[in-house]
Protein backbone atom coordinates (compact mmCIF):
# COMPACT_ATOMS: atom_id res chain seq x y z
CA UNK A 1 0.00 0.00 0.00
CA UNK A 2 1.59 3.18 -1.06
CA UNK A 3 0.65 6.29 0.52
CA UNK A 4 0.81 9.91 -1.31
CA UNK A 5 1.05 13.19 -0.04
CA UNK A 6 -2.91 14.14 -0.19
CA UNK A 7 -2.86 10.82 2.44
CA UNK A 8 -1.05 12.62 4.71
CA UNK A 9 -2.34 15.52 4.86
CA UNK A 10 -5.75 14.06 5.25
CA UNK A 11 -4.74 12.30 8.05
CA UNK A 12 -3.18 15.19 9.52
CA UNK A 13 -6.39 17.09 9.32
CA UNK A 14 -7.92 14.15 11.19
CA UNK A 15 -6.16 14.19 13.77
CA UNK A 16 -6.39 18.10 13.99
CA UNK A 17 -2.21 18.80 13.08
CA UNK A 18 -1.29 21.50 11.64
CA UNK A 19 1.64 20.54 9.32
CA UNK A 20 3.55 22.52 6.19
CA UNK A 21 4.47 21.15 3.19
CA UNK A 22 7.97 20.02 4.03
CA UNK A 23 6.69 18.28 7.49
CA UNK A 24 4.12 16.44 5.02
CA UNK A 25 6.82 14.82 3.09
CA UNK A 26 9.16 14.25 5.69
CA UNK A 27 6.02 12.24 7.15
CA UNK A 28 5.63 10.69 4.44
CA UNK A 29 8.89 9.27 4.22
CA UNK A 30 8.09 7.80 7.79
CA UNK A 31 5.28 6.54 7.23
CA UNK A 32 5.83 4.53 4.59
CA UNK A 33 9.19 3.32 5.93
CA UNK A 34 6.28 1.60 9.03
CA UNK A 35 4.19 0.63 6.34
CA UNK A 36 7.18 -1.49 4.34
CA UNK A 37 8.11 -2.69 7.89
CA UNK A 38 4.44 -4.30 7.98
CA UNK A 39 4.90 -5.50 4.45
CA UNK A 40 7.90 -7.49 5.47
CA UNK A 41 5.89 -9.25 9.02
CA UNK A 42 3.07 -9.81 6.09
CA UNK A 43 5.33 -12.77 4.34
CA UNK A 44 5.02 -14.88 7.78
CA UNK A 45 2.29 -16.93 7.91
CA UNK A 46 -0.09 -16.48 10.84
CA UNK A 47 -2.98 -19.00 9.56
CA UNK A 48 -4.47 -20.01 12.75
CA UNK A 49 -2.96 -17.68 14.90
CA UNK A 50 -5.91 -15.72 16.57
CA UNK A 51 -4.49 -12.02 16.33
CA UNK A 52 -3.88 -10.46 20.01
CA UNK A 53 -5.51 -6.86 20.53
CA UNK A 54 -3.14 -6.36 23.29
CA UNK A 55 0.57 -6.63 24.28
CA UNK A 56 -0.10 -8.72 27.37
CA UNK A 57 -1.59 -12.24 27.69
CA UNK A 58 -4.03 -11.37 30.40
CA UNK A 59 -7.96 -9.95 30.50
CA UNK A 60 -9.54 -7.17 31.88
CA UNK A 61 -9.98 -6.74 35.82
CA UNK A 62 -13.24 -5.45 36.26
CA UNK A 63 -14.29 -2.73 39.31
CA UNK A 64 -17.39 -2.84 40.90
CA UNK A 65 -20.07 -0.69 40.00
CA UNK A 66 -19.25 1.91 43.54
CA UNK A 67 -19.55 5.78 43.26
CA UNK A 68 -15.67 6.29 44.29
CA UNK A 69 -15.47 10.09 42.97
CA UNK A 70 -16.33 13.27 44.77
CA UNK A 71 -16.93 16.58 42.96
CA UNK A 72 -13.98 18.50 42.23
CA UNK A 73 -15.16 20.74 39.87
CA UNK A 74 -13.59 23.78 41.10
CA UNK A 75 -9.71 22.14 41.57
CA UNK A 76 -10.21 21.11 37.95
CA UNK A 77 -12.04 24.45 36.53
CA UNK A 78 -8.62 26.35 38.15
CA UNK A 79 -6.83 24.32 35.17
CA UNK A 80 -9.46 25.36 32.68
CA UNK A 81 -7.86 27.32 29.58
CA UNK A 82 -8.32 31.31 29.76
CA UNK A 83 -11.09 33.06 27.96
CA UNK A 84 -8.48 34.32 25.42
CA UNK A 85 -10.42 37.86 25.61
CA UNK A 86 -7.23 39.59 26.93
CA UNK A 87 -7.87 38.95 30.55
CA UNK A 88 -6.69 36.22 32.79
CA UNK A 89 -10.09 34.73 33.01
CA UNK A 90 -11.01 31.09 32.81
CA UNK A 91 -13.59 30.00 29.88
CA UNK A 92 -15.72 28.84 32.59
CA UNK A 93 -19.40 29.73 33.52
CA UNK A 94 -21.86 28.49 35.62
CA UNK A 95 -20.22 25.54 36.17
CA UNK A 96 -19.65 25.17 32.23
CA UNK A 97 -16.96 24.94 30.54
CA UNK A 98 -16.80 27.21 27.71
CA UNK A 99 -15.42 26.57 24.12
CA UNK A 100 -16.30 28.43 20.96
CA UNK A 101 -20.03 28.30 19.15
CA UNK A 102 -20.01 24.68 17.92
CA UNK A 103 -23.97 24.25 17.38
CA UNK A 104 -24.50 23.67 13.56
CA UNK B 1 -43.20 2.30 -9.30
CA UNK B 2 -44.25 0.58 -6.06
CA UNK B 3 -41.48 1.09 -3.91
CA UNK B 4 -40.24 -0.80 -0.30
CA UNK B 5 -38.79 0.89 2.55
CA UNK B 6 -35.86 -1.20 4.33
CA UNK B 7 -35.50 0.21 7.87
CA UNK B 8 -32.67 -0.88 10.60
CA UNK B 9 -32.08 0.60 14.36
CA UNK B 10 -29.09 1.44 16.20
CA UNK B 11 -30.72 1.93 19.87
CA UNK B 12 -28.46 3.40 22.58
CA UNK B 13 -29.52 2.17 26.27
CA UNK B 14 -27.92 3.75 29.50
CA UNK B 15 -27.38 0.86 31.51
CA UNK B 16 -28.81 0.83 35.13
CA UNK B 17 -25.41 1.05 37.27
CA UNK B 18 -24.37 3.55 39.79
CA UNK B 19 -21.18 4.91 38.44
CA UNK B 20 -19.41 5.50 34.62
CA UNK B 21 -18.37 2.76 32.29
CA UNK B 22 -14.54 3.79 33.12
CA UNK B 23 -14.44 5.64 36.29
CA UNK B 24 -16.35 5.84 40.00
CA UNK B 25 -17.88 9.10 38.92
CA UNK B 26 -22.39 8.97 39.54
CA UNK B 27 -24.25 9.13 37.04
CA UNK B 28 -27.24 10.57 38.80
CA UNK B 29 -29.53 12.54 36.36
CA UNK B 30 -29.72 16.09 36.95
CA UNK B 31 -26.73 17.05 38.94
CA UNK B 32 -25.19 20.72 38.67
CA UNK B 33 -23.09 20.45 35.51
CA UNK B 34 -19.65 19.07 35.88
CA UNK B 35 -20.04 17.77 39.73
CA UNK B 36 -19.63 14.78 38.35
CA UNK B 37 -17.32 14.84 36.08
CA UNK B 38 -14.04 12.96 37.61
CA UNK B 39 -10.54 13.15 36.36
CA UNK B 40 -11.72 10.21 33.50
CA UNK B 41 -14.59 12.17 32.22
CA UNK B 42 -12.67 15.20 31.98
CA UNK B 43 -10.14 13.39 30.45
CA UNK B 44 -6.79 14.77 32.44
CA UNK B 45 -3.60 13.16 31.32
CA UNK B 46 -2.31 10.02 32.64
CA UNK B 47 -5.80 8.51 33.79
CA UNK B 48 -6.81 5.18 32.68
CA UNK B 49 -10.58 3.38 32.83
CA UNK B 50 -11.28 0.49 34.50
CA UNK B 51 -14.19 -1.25 33.07
CA UNK B 52 -17.41 -1.59 35.10
CA UNK B 53 -18.56 -4.76 36.71
CA UNK B 54 -22.09 -4.31 36.35
CA UNK B 55 -22.16 -2.90 33.22
CA UNK B 56 -21.05 -6.09 31.48
CA UNK B 57 -23.38 -7.89 33.49
CA UNK B 58 -25.74 -6.23 32.06
CA UNK B 59 -23.99 -6.83 28.56
CA UNK B 60 -24.96 -10.93 29.48
CA UNK B 61 -28.04 -10.36 30.39
CA UNK B 62 -29.18 -8.60 27.26
CA UNK B 63 -27.36 -11.12 25.30
CA UNK B 64 -29.12 -14.24 27.15
CA UNK B 65 -32.42 -12.67 26.84
CA UNK B 66 -32.30 -12.68 22.90
CA UNK B 67 -30.29 -16.06 22.63
CA UNK B 68 -27.27 -14.34 21.74
CA UNK B 69 -23.45 -15.46 20.61
CA UNK B 70 -21.55 -14.09 23.91
CA UNK B 71 -18.24 -14.32 22.41
CA UNK B 72 -15.59 -15.33 25.23
CA UNK B 73 -13.41 -12.72 24.55
CA UNK B 74 -14.41 -9.04 23.22
CA UNK B 75 -12.09 -5.66 22.94
CA UNK B 76 -12.65 -2.34 23.49
CA UNK B 77 -11.70 -0.07 20.52
CA UNK B 78 -10.73 3.44 20.44
CA UNK B 79 -13.77 5.58 18.04
CA UNK B 80 -11.34 8.65 17.51
CA UNK B 81 -13.31 12.30 16.12
CA UNK B 82 -13.29 15.90 17.72
CA UNK B 83 -16.10 17.63 19.40
CA UNK B 84 -16.06 19.60 22.75
CA UNK B 85 -18.32 17.18 24.51
CA UNK B 86 -15.51 14.27 23.98
CA UNK B 87 -12.85 15.94 25.37
CA UNK B 88 -10.00 12.87 24.92
CA UNK B 89 -10.51 13.09 21.06
CA UNK B 90 -12.02 9.47 21.39
CA UNK B 91 -14.87 7.50 22.20
CA UNK B 92 -14.07 3.81 24.31
CA UNK B 93 -17.03 1.64 22.01
CA UNK B 94 -16.50 -1.69 20.74
CA UNK B 95 -15.72 -2.29 17.07
CA UNK B 96 -14.87 -6.08 15.49
CA UNK B 97 -15.75 -7.89 18.46
CA UNK B 98 -18.51 -6.21 20.23
CA UNK B 99 -19.71 -8.41 23.76
CA UNK B 100 -22.88 -9.47 21.91
CA UNK B 101 -23.40 -11.05 18.61
CA UNK B 102 -26.07 -12.30 16.69
CA UNK B 103 -29.33 -12.80 18.24
CA UNK B 104 -33.10 -11.83 17.66
CA UNK B 105 -36.25 -10.35 18.80
CA UNK B 106 -39.63 -11.65 17.76
CA UNK B 107 -42.01 -8.24 17.30
CA UNK B 108 -45.39 -8.23 18.20
CA UNK B 109 -46.81 -5.88 14.78
CA UNK B 110 -50.30 -4.29 15.93
CA UNK B 111 -53.36 -4.82 13.24
CA UNK B 112 -53.54 -1.41 11.02
CA UNK B 113 -56.84 -1.04 9.12
CA UNK B 114 -57.56 -4.17 7.18
CA UNK B 115 -54.36 -5.39 7.95
CA UNK B 116 -54.11 -8.15 10.42
CA UNK B 117 -51.96 -8.08 13.26
CA UNK B 118 -48.71 -10.43 12.80
CA UNK B 119 -45.34 -11.50 14.22
CA UNK B 120 -41.86 -10.96 12.93
CA UNK B 121 -38.52 -11.83 13.98
CA UNK B 122 -35.97 -9.34 13.67
CA UNK B 123 -32.06 -10.18 13.99
CA UNK B 124 -29.80 -8.31 16.23
CA UNK B 125 -26.31 -8.03 14.31
CA UNK B 126 -24.43 -7.16 17.64
CA UNK B 127 -24.68 -5.36 20.85
CA UNK B 128 -21.47 -3.35 22.18
CA UNK B 129 -20.22 -1.40 25.33
CA UNK B 130 -19.33 2.12 24.81
CA UNK B 131 -19.35 5.49 26.86
CA UNK B 132 -21.73 8.34 26.26
CA UNK B 133 -20.49 11.58 25.92
CA UNK B 134 -21.06 15.02 27.66
CA UNK B 135 -23.86 17.53 26.08
CA UNK B 136 -23.11 20.85 24.65
CA UNK B 137 -25.10 23.69 26.01
CA UNK B 138 -25.71 26.74 23.58
CA UNK B 139 -27.24 30.02 24.51
CA UNK B 140 -25.53 30.56 28.16
CA UNK B 141 -23.12 33.01 27.27
CA UNK B 142 -22.71 35.16 23.96
CA UNK B 143 -20.48 33.53 21.13
CA UNK B 144 -20.08 30.16 23.52
CA UNK B 145 -20.67 27.07 23.96
CA UNK B 146 -21.43 25.31 27.68
CA UNK B 147 -19.55 21.79 28.17
CA UNK B 148 -21.23 19.58 30.76
CA UNK B 149 -19.20 16.33 31.39
CA UNK B 150 -21.34 14.63 33.99
CA UNK B 151 -22.84 12.52 30.78
CA UNK B 152 -19.17 11.93 29.73
CA UNK B 153 -18.36 7.76 30.33
CA UNK B 154 -22.12 6.73 31.30
CA UNK B 155 -22.23 3.30 30.55
CA UNK B 156 -24.02 2.68 26.88
CA UNK B 157 -25.01 -0.27 25.81
CA UNK B 158 -25.71 -0.12 21.52
CA UNK B 159 -27.88 -2.69 20.05
CA UNK B 160 -27.76 -2.83 16.22
CA UNK B 161 -30.36 -4.53 14.45
CA UNK B 162 -30.08 -6.07 10.37
CA UNK B 163 -31.65 -3.94 7.63
CA UNK B 164 -35.24 -6.23 8.79
CA UNK B 165 -38.07 -3.88 8.68
CA UNK B 166 -40.50 -3.19 5.89
CA UNK B 167 -42.20 -0.27 7.42
CA UNK B 168 -42.45 2.60 10.02
CA UNK B 169 -45.26 0.44 12.35
CA UNK B 170 -42.39 -2.35 12.29
CA UNK B 171 -40.04 -0.24 13.40
CA UNK B 172 -41.99 0.86 16.08
CA UNK B 173 -43.13 -2.45 17.24
CA UNK B 174 -39.13 -3.19 17.25
CA UNK B 175 -38.88 -0.42 19.08
CA UNK B 176 -41.20 -0.87 21.63
CA UNK B 177 -40.11 -4.31 22.20
CA UNK B 178 -37.38 -3.85 23.14
CA UNK B 179 -37.95 -1.08 24.96
CA UNK B 180 -39.88 -3.16 27.01
CA UNK B 181 -37.29 -5.41 26.99
CA UNK B 182 -34.50 -3.97 28.51
CA UNK B 183 -36.77 -3.02 31.46
CA UNK B 184 -37.91 -6.41 32.04
CA UNK B 185 -34.70 -7.78 32.12
CA UNK B 186 -33.73 -4.39 34.25
CA UNK B 187 -30.42 -3.49 32.44
CA UNK B 188 -32.12 0.26 31.64
CA UNK B 189 -34.52 2.39 33.35
CA UNK B 190 -36.19 2.96 29.95
CA UNK B 191 -36.70 6.49 30.42
CA UNK B 192 -36.47 8.24 27.14
CA UNK B 193 -37.57 11.97 28.23
CA UNK B 194 -34.40 11.74 30.07
CA UNK B 195 -32.57 9.90 27.09
CA UNK B 196 -31.98 6.70 28.73
CA UNK B 197 -33.33 4.85 25.14
CA UNK B 198 -32.71 6.47 22.03
CA UNK B 199 -32.74 5.37 18.40
CA UNK B 200 -30.93 6.17 15.36
CA UNK B 201 -33.07 5.16 12.20
CA UNK B 202 -31.44 3.73 9.00
CA UNK B 203 -33.85 4.42 6.12
CA UNK B 204 -33.95 3.57 2.65
CA UNK B 205 -36.04 2.51 -0.36
CA UNK B 206 -35.96 0.15 -3.35
CA UNK B 207 -38.14 -0.55 -5.97
CA UNK B 208 -40.19 -3.32 -4.43
CA UNK B 209 -38.74 -6.79 -5.49
CA UNK B 210 -35.43 -5.35 -6.31
CA UNK B 211 -31.86 -7.38 -3.93
CA UNK B 212 -29.79 -4.15 -3.63
CA UNK B 213 -30.47 -1.79 -0.64
CA UNK B 214 -30.78 1.75 -1.56
CA UNK B 215 -28.41 4.39 -0.11
CA UNK B 216 -29.71 5.28 3.44
CA UNK B 217 -29.78 8.04 5.54
CA UNK B 218 -29.60 7.60 9.36
CA UNK B 219 -32.03 9.77 11.48
CA UNK B 220 -30.36 10.34 14.72
CA UNK B 221 -31.42 10.05 18.41
CA UNK B 222 -35.23 9.69 18.58
CA UNK B 223 -36.41 9.94 21.97
CA UNK B 224 -39.93 9.10 21.27
CA UNK B 225 -42.05 6.67 19.35
CA UNK B 226 -44.69 9.01 17.91
CA UNK B 227 -41.66 11.43 16.52
CA UNK B 228 -39.82 7.91 15.30
CA UNK B 229 -43.29 7.05 13.27
CA UNK B 230 -43.16 11.05 12.00
CA UNK B 231 -39.75 10.94 10.96
CA UNK B 232 -39.57 7.05 9.00
CA UNK B 233 -43.10 8.04 7.36
CA UNK B 234 -41.74 11.65 6.50
CA UNK B 235 -38.56 10.47 5.02
CA UNK B 236 -39.82 7.56 3.22
CA UNK B 237 -42.08 9.85 1.02
CA UNK B 238 -38.64 12.48 0.85
CA UNK B 239 -36.73 9.52 -0.68
CA UNK B 240 -39.12 7.99 -2.75
CA UNK B 241 -40.12 11.58 -3.82
CA UNK B 242 -36.52 12.55 -4.95
CA UNK B 243 -36.08 9.09 -6.68
CA UNK B 244 -39.52 9.44 -8.96
CA UNK B 245 -38.10 13.09 -9.46
CA UNK B 246 -35.07 11.49 -11.07
CA UNK B 247 -32.77 12.62 -8.48
CA UNK B 248 -30.14 10.36 -6.09
CA UNK B 249 -29.93 10.04 -2.55
CA UNK B 250 -26.46 10.95 -0.75
CA UNK B 251 -25.62 8.97 2.41
CA UNK B 252 -26.44 11.17 5.05
CA UNK B 253 -27.12 11.68 8.73
CA UNK B 254 -30.47 13.78 9.12
CA UNK B 255 -32.41 15.11 12.17
CA UNK B 256 -36.23 14.84 12.68
CA UNK B 257 -37.49 18.29 13.63
CA UNK B 258 -40.90 17.69 15.94
CA UNK B 259 -42.16 20.81 15.28
CA UNK B 260 -42.42 20.84 11.11
CA UNK B 261 -42.39 16.96 10.88
CA UNK B 262 -39.61 16.93 8.96
CA UNK B 263 -35.98 15.28 8.29
CA UNK B 264 -33.19 17.76 7.49
CA UNK B 265 -29.70 16.46 6.49
CA UNK B 266 -27.34 17.61 9.58
CA UNK B 267 -23.70 17.34 8.22
CA UNK B 268 -22.37 15.59 4.93
CA UNK B 269 -20.34 12.34 6.39
CA UNK B 270 -17.49 12.09 3.94
CA UNK B 271 -14.79 13.10 5.96
CA UNK B 272 -16.32 13.00 9.91
CA UNK B 273 -17.04 9.31 9.31
CA UNK B 274 -13.15 8.14 9.15
CA UNK B 275 -13.33 6.83 12.72
CA UNK B 276 -9.99 5.16 12.83
CA UNK B 277 -10.90 2.73 15.10
CA UNK B 278 -7.97 1.07 16.82
CA UNK B 279 -7.93 -1.35 19.85
CA UNK B 280 -7.81 0.88 23.03
CA UNK B 281 -4.34 0.10 24.22
CA UNK B 282 -5.64 1.07 28.19
CA UNK B 283 -8.17 -1.68 28.26
CA UNK B 284 -7.69 -5.45 27.57
CA UNK B 285 -9.48 -7.57 26.45
CA UNK B 286 -12.65 -8.52 28.18
CA UNK B 287 -13.53 -12.05 28.63
CA UNK B 288 -17.04 -13.63 29.13
CA UNK B 289 -16.43 -17.07 30.66
CA UNK B 290 -19.23 -19.88 30.22
CA UNK B 291 -19.05 -19.70 34.26
CA UNK B 292 -19.91 -15.90 33.93
CA UNK B 293 -22.90 -16.64 32.09
CA UNK B 294 -24.09 -18.99 34.26
CA UNK B 295 -23.74 -16.46 37.03
CA UNK B 296 -25.90 -13.99 35.77
CA UNK B 297 -28.17 -16.46 34.80
CA UNK B 298 -28.90 -17.75 37.95
CA UNK B 299 -30.30 -13.72 38.57
CA UNK B 300 -32.46 -13.67 35.60
CA UNK B 301 -36.34 -14.03 36.14
CA UNK B 302 -38.48 -15.83 33.79
CA UNK B 303 -38.38 -14.13 30.65
CA UNK B 304 -41.52 -11.68 29.07
CA UNK B 305 -42.63 -14.73 26.73
CA UNK B 306 -42.68 -17.63 29.33
CA UNK B 307 -45.07 -15.81 32.08
CA UNK B 308 -47.18 -14.60 29.13
CA UNK B 309 -47.85 -18.44 27.89
CA UNK B 310 -48.46 -19.25 31.24
CA UNK B 311 -50.84 -17.14 31.96
CA UNK B 312 -52.73 -17.95 28.89
CA UNK B 313 -52.51 -21.31 29.13
CA UNK B 314 -53.06 -21.87 33.18
CA UNK B 315 -54.38 -18.91 33.89
CA UNK B 316 -56.64 -18.84 31.18
CA UNK B 317 -56.00 -15.29 31.23
CA UNK B 318 -57.51 -13.57 27.77
CA UNK B 319 -53.85 -12.73 25.13
CA UNK B 320 -54.45 -9.02 24.95
CA UNK B 321 -54.47 -9.24 29.41
CA UNK B 322 -51.41 -11.34 29.67
CA UNK B 323 -49.59 -9.45 26.85
CA UNK B 324 -50.24 -6.11 28.89
CA UNK B 325 -49.49 -7.99 32.05
CA UNK B 326 -46.29 -8.92 30.79
CA UNK B 327 -45.64 -5.44 28.72
CA UNK B 328 -43.57 -4.28 31.79
CA UNK B 329 -41.90 -5.47 34.88
CA UNK B 330 -43.68 -2.79 36.74
CA UNK B 331 -47.56 -3.67 35.70
CA UNK B 332 -46.15 -7.34 36.00
CA UNK B 333 -45.04 -6.89 39.78
CA UNK B 334 -47.84 -4.90 40.90
CA UNK B 335 -50.52 -7.82 38.85
CA UNK B 336 -48.31 -10.93 40.73
CA UNK B 337 -48.32 -8.68 44.38
CA UNK B 338 -52.28 -8.61 44.05
CA UNK B 339 -52.40 -12.69 43.50
CA UNK B 340 -49.99 -13.33 45.92
CA UNK B 341 -51.98 -11.40 48.56
CA UNK B 342 -55.14 -12.67 47.42
CA UNK B 343 -53.50 -16.51 47.88
CA UNK B 344 -53.14 -14.96 51.54
CA UNK B 345 -56.37 -13.87 52.50
CA UNK B 346 -58.52 -16.93 50.60
CA UNK B 347 -61.05 -19.28 51.59
CA UNK B 348 -58.66 -22.30 52.54
CA UNK B 349 -61.75 -24.56 50.10
CA UNK B 350 -60.54 -22.42 46.66
CA UNK B 351 -60.53 -24.38 44.28
CA UNK B 352 -57.74 -24.32 41.29
CA UNK B 353 -60.37 -23.50 38.99
CA UNK B 354 -61.46 -20.62 41.14
CA UNK B 355 -58.14 -19.38 41.48
CA UNK B 356 -57.90 -19.32 37.55
CA UNK B 357 -61.37 -17.31 37.54
CA UNK B 358 -59.97 -14.83 39.87
CA UNK B 359 -56.33 -14.31 38.35
CA UNK B 360 -58.46 -13.38 35.13
CA UNK B 361 -60.98 -11.00 37.13
CA UNK B 362 -57.38 -9.99 38.66
CA UNK B 363 -56.13 -8.67 35.36
CA UNK B 364 -58.98 -7.36 34.19
CA UNK B 365 -58.97 -4.81 36.91
CA UNK B 366 -55.51 -4.10 36.96
CA UNK B 367 -55.53 -3.25 33.16
CA UNK B 368 -58.90 -1.31 32.90
CA UNK B 369 -59.68 0.02 35.75
CA UNK B 370 -56.36 0.76 37.57
CA UNK B 371 -54.94 1.53 33.82
CA UNK B 372 -57.28 4.07 33.20
CA UNK B 373 -57.13 5.80 36.27
CA UNK B 374 -53.23 5.85 36.07
CA UNK B 375 -53.69 7.14 32.09
CA UNK B 376 -56.09 9.65 33.52
CA UNK B 377 -53.85 10.96 36.73
CA UNK B 378 -50.77 10.20 34.17
CA UNK B 379 -49.35 8.27 36.81
CA UNK B 380 -47.25 5.12 36.85
CA UNK B 381 -47.85 2.07 38.47
CA UNK B 382 -45.17 2.18 40.66
CA UNK B 383 -47.19 5.52 41.76
CA UNK B 384 -50.44 4.62 42.48
CA UNK B 385 -52.18 5.26 45.10
CA UNK B 386 -53.72 1.93 45.23
CA UNK B 387 -51.76 -0.33 47.04
CA UNK B 388 -51.19 -4.11 45.45
CA UNK B 389 -52.64 -5.50 48.77
CA UNK B 390 -55.09 -2.68 49.19
CA UNK B 391 -56.54 -3.88 46.09
CA UNK B 392 -56.54 -7.74 46.95
CA UNK B 393 -58.14 -7.36 49.75
CA UNK B 394 -60.91 -5.26 47.65
CA UNK B 395 -60.83 -7.82 45.10
CA UNK B 396 -61.45 -10.33 48.10
CA UNK B 397 -64.75 -9.13 48.77
CA UNK B 398 -66.05 -8.93 45.49
CA UNK B 399 -64.75 -13.08 45.27
CA UNK B 400 -66.65 -14.21 48.52
CA UNK B 401 -70.22 -12.28 47.54
CA UNK B 402 -70.03 -9.37 49.88
CA UNK B 403 -69.90 -6.44 47.51
CA UNK B 404 -70.64 -6.61 44.02
CA UNK B 405 -68.97 -5.51 40.70
CA UNK B 406 -70.65 -2.68 40.29
CA UNK B 407 -70.36 -1.19 44.21
CA UNK B 408 -66.47 -2.56 43.76
CA UNK B 409 -65.86 0.41 41.17
CA UNK B 410 -67.26 2.73 44.24
CA UNK B 411 -64.67 0.79 46.55
CA UNK B 412 -62.12 1.60 43.94
CA UNK B 413 -62.58 5.26 43.83
CA UNK B 414 -62.60 5.78 47.28
CA UNK B 415 -59.77 4.18 47.72
CA UNK B 416 -58.58 5.88 44.94
CA UNK B 417 -59.06 8.89 47.15
CA UNK B 418 -57.33 8.22 49.47
CA UNK B 419 -60.83 7.71 51.86
CA UNK B 420 -59.43 4.22 53.52
CA UNK B 421 -59.63 0.15 53.17
CA UNK B 422 -62.09 -1.26 51.20
CA UNK B 423 -63.73 -2.93 54.64
CA UNK B 424 -64.09 0.71 56.23
CA UNK B 425 -65.23 2.06 52.73
CA UNK B 426 -68.11 -0.55 52.28
CA UNK B 427 -69.26 0.02 55.93
CA UNK B 428 -69.58 3.61 55.48
CA UNK B 429 -70.87 4.04 52.42
CA UNK B 430 -73.36 0.58 53.08
CA UNK B 431 -72.14 -1.45 49.80
CA UNK B 432 -72.80 -4.97 51.05
CA UNK B 433 -74.61 -6.77 48.66
CA UNK B 434 -77.33 -8.78 49.57
CA UNK B 435 -76.98 -12.57 50.29
CA UNK B 436 -79.28 -13.44 52.31
CA UNK B 437 -81.89 -15.33 50.05
CA UNK B 438 -84.86 -15.00 52.16
CA UNK B 439 -84.52 -11.18 51.88
CA UNK B 440 -83.85 -11.34 48.31
CA UNK B 441 -87.20 -13.74 47.93
CA UNK B 442 -89.15 -11.35 49.72
CA UNK B 443 -88.04 -8.45 47.19
CA UNK B 444 -88.92 -11.14 44.25
CA UNK B 445 -92.17 -11.30 45.71
CA UNK B 446 -92.69 -7.41 45.62
CA UNK B 447 -91.63 -7.59 41.97
CA UNK B 448 -93.83 -10.07 40.55
CA UNK B 449 -96.74 -8.73 42.33
CA UNK B 450 -95.94 -5.10 41.15
CA UNK B 451 -95.16 -6.38 37.46
CA UNK B 452 -97.68 -8.90 36.58
CA UNK B 453 -97.19 -7.47 32.59
CA UNK B 454 -94.09 -8.44 32.14
CA UNK B 455 -94.61 -11.86 34.60
CA UNK B 456 -97.13 -12.38 31.59
CA UNK B 457 -94.74 -11.70 28.74
CA UNK B 458 -91.65 -14.06 30.26
CA UNK B 459 -94.55 -16.60 29.97
CA UNK B 460 -95.32 -15.56 26.72
CA UNK B 461 -91.71 -16.26 25.61
CA UNK B 462 -90.09 -13.13 26.09
CA UNK B 463 -86.77 -13.30 27.20
CA UNK B 464 -86.28 -9.48 27.78
CA UNK B 465 -89.05 -9.89 30.26
CA UNK B 466 -86.84 -11.72 32.93
CA UNK B 467 -83.80 -9.13 32.70
CA UNK B 468 -86.42 -6.65 33.23
CA UNK B 469 -88.01 -8.22 35.75
CA UNK B 470 -84.06 -9.05 37.69
CA UNK B 471 -83.79 -4.95 36.91
CA UNK B 472 -86.20 -4.05 38.89
CA UNK B 473 -85.22 -6.34 41.66
CA UNK B 474 -82.35 -4.74 42.07
CA UNK B 475 -83.63 -0.87 41.91
CA UNK B 476 -85.99 -2.47 44.89
CA UNK B 477 -82.87 -3.67 46.85
CA UNK B 478 -81.27 -0.64 45.73
CA UNK B 479 -78.37 -2.79 44.09
CA UNK B 480 -77.31 -4.13 46.96
CA UNK B 481 -79.14 -7.99 45.75
CA UNK B 482 -76.65 -10.15 44.75
CA UNK B 483 -77.13 -10.07 40.82
CA UNK B 484 -76.40 -14.17 40.52
CA UNK B 485 -78.60 -15.19 43.58
CA UNK B 486 -80.97 -13.02 42.18
CA UNK B 487 -81.10 -14.49 38.84
CA UNK B 488 -81.20 -18.25 40.23
CA UNK B 489 -83.96 -17.40 42.58
CA UNK B 490 -85.76 -15.56 39.67
CA UNK B 491 -85.36 -18.60 37.77
CA UNK B 492 -86.95 -20.72 40.16
CA UNK B 493 -90.20 -18.79 41.03
CA UNK B 494 -91.15 -18.10 37.46
CA UNK B 495 -90.69 -22.11 36.84
CA UNK B 496 -93.87 -22.80 37.79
Amino acid sequence: MALNITDIKRIAHLARLEINEQEASQTLTKLTGILGLIEQMQAVDTAGITPMSHSQDVVQRLREDVVTATNQREAFQANAPILGNGSAEKAVDSGLYLVPKVIE
Amino acid sequence: MEWEVVIGLETHTQLRTKSKQFSGASITYGAQPNTQADEVSVALPGVLPVLNKQAVECAIKFGLAINADIPARSVFSRKNYFYPDLPKGYQISQFELPVVGKGAVTIQVPAVGKNAAYEKVINITRAHLEEDAGKSVHGAVEGMSGIDLNRAGTPLLEIVTEPDMRSAAEAVAYAKKLHELVQWIDICDGNMQEGSFRCDVNVSVRPKGQEKFGTRREIKNLNSFKFMTQAIEYETRWQIETLEDGGTIQQATVLFNPDTGETKAMRSKEEANDYRYFPDPDLLPLEVTAADKARVQATMQKSQNEEYLRYVNDLNMFPDDARAITSSRQIYNYFESVLAELRKIAVPTATQTQDNANAKSVANWVINTLGSYLNKTNLDISESPVRPEQLAKMLSKIFDNTISNNAAKQVFEAMWMGEGEADAIIEAKGLKQESDSGAIEAILDEVLKANPAMVEEFKAGKEKAFNALVGQAMKASKGKANPAQVNDLLKKKLAF
